[in-house]
């Protein structure tokens, strides 16, 4: 059943990405180009998304438990530390490069068009990277993100 | 005020919305893209990889979908050449995965949980985006 939950969720939020237009750099970079002709669509799109998910976040802190599992599952970090910071700053430059992040990029994957393909191997290659160097030095307090 | 395509925007946010809300409800996941995907390769514990490539395979299914409805829509211009590609998909996997967290994870969940950590991260990496663009477009810095 969860499986299947999965499906339906990712389907519904790939669809919603590309209805929006999110799928094309081309407006993400139009958002993000303030000193150029602003486009506000992702603005929009994020106050749209936020619309349903900030109550239904919210209203789900009265529940003890999700409807099909034992437990939400939440991330285990509070702090704002360094790394948190400098990851966000690196994604940032490599989505302002491409006008493309992780939803979009696996999404767009399905039009065959080889960028793209090739965009989702750079990303699964700089993931493992990560993931090795912190790995290799699994020092007191070094963290492996978990989903 | 609004025209189609933010009229499309705002429908289309809250498929998004309604997609992350009904896996937290459903499955008490994060609707997490990066570390959904990262986990499927990266994560060695068992019996977590039918749900995420359930989840994954959803964002290329609900991209035919919206195609196969509606061929206008869902249209790639590409902004940078392959090398850009390239680096800034490099850049993108591992910024995602020491900050645990892209625009969804931190932008759309961690906002609507109002945790700190996503508050600063969207903040952080919109900003890395907007200046990275004025640079590339507008500083006359780049070829």
């Amino acid at each position: 059943m969860r499986p299947l939950v999965a499906l339906a969720c990712g389907t519904l939020f790939g669809a919603g990405l590309t209805y929006a237009g999110m799928t094309d750099p081309a407006r993400v970079l139009g958002f993000l180009d303030v000193m150029g002709n602003w486009d506000p669509a992702l603005a929009v799109v994020m106050v749209g998304a936020l619309l349903v998910s900030l109550p239904a976040f919210q209203w789900a802190r009265r529940h003890p438990r999700p409807l099909l599992d034992t437990q939400f599952f939440l991330p285990e970090r509070f702090r704002v530390d360094a790394d948190l910071m400098l990851g966000a700053a690196l994604f940032g430059l490599g989505w302002g490069i491409a006008g493309l992040c992780p939803g979009p990029a696996l999404a767009g994957l399905a039009s065959g068009m080889p960028e793209v393909l090739l965009f989702v191997a750079a990303m699964a290659t700089g993931m493992s990277v990560r993931s090795w160097r912190v790995r290799q030095r699994a020092r007191a307090g070094e963290f492996e993100c978990k989903s | 005020m609004f025209d189609a395509g933010l009229r499309a925007a705002l429908f289309g946010g809250l498929m998004i919305g309604a997609a992350a809300a009904l896996f937290y409800w459903l499955n008490g996941r994060i609707a997490g893209v990066s570390g959904i995907f990262g986990d499927l390769f990266l994560d060695r514990r068992n019996g977590h990889s039918p749900w995420r490539l359930a989840f994954i395979s959803g964002l290329l299914l609900g991209y035919l979908l919206v195609r196969a409805w509606r061929p206008e829509l869902g249209q790639i211009h590409l902004q940078t050449n392959p090398a850009g590609m390239a680096i800034a998909g490099l850049l993108v996997g591992y910024g995602t995965r020491m900050s645990c967290g892209c625009t969804s994870g931190h932008g759309i969940c961690g906002v609507a949980r109002i945790s700190p950590r996503s508050l600063a991260a969207t903040g952080i990496f919109m900003l890395a985006a907007m200046i990275t663009v004025a640079l590339v477009r507008h500083s006359g810095l780049l070829p």
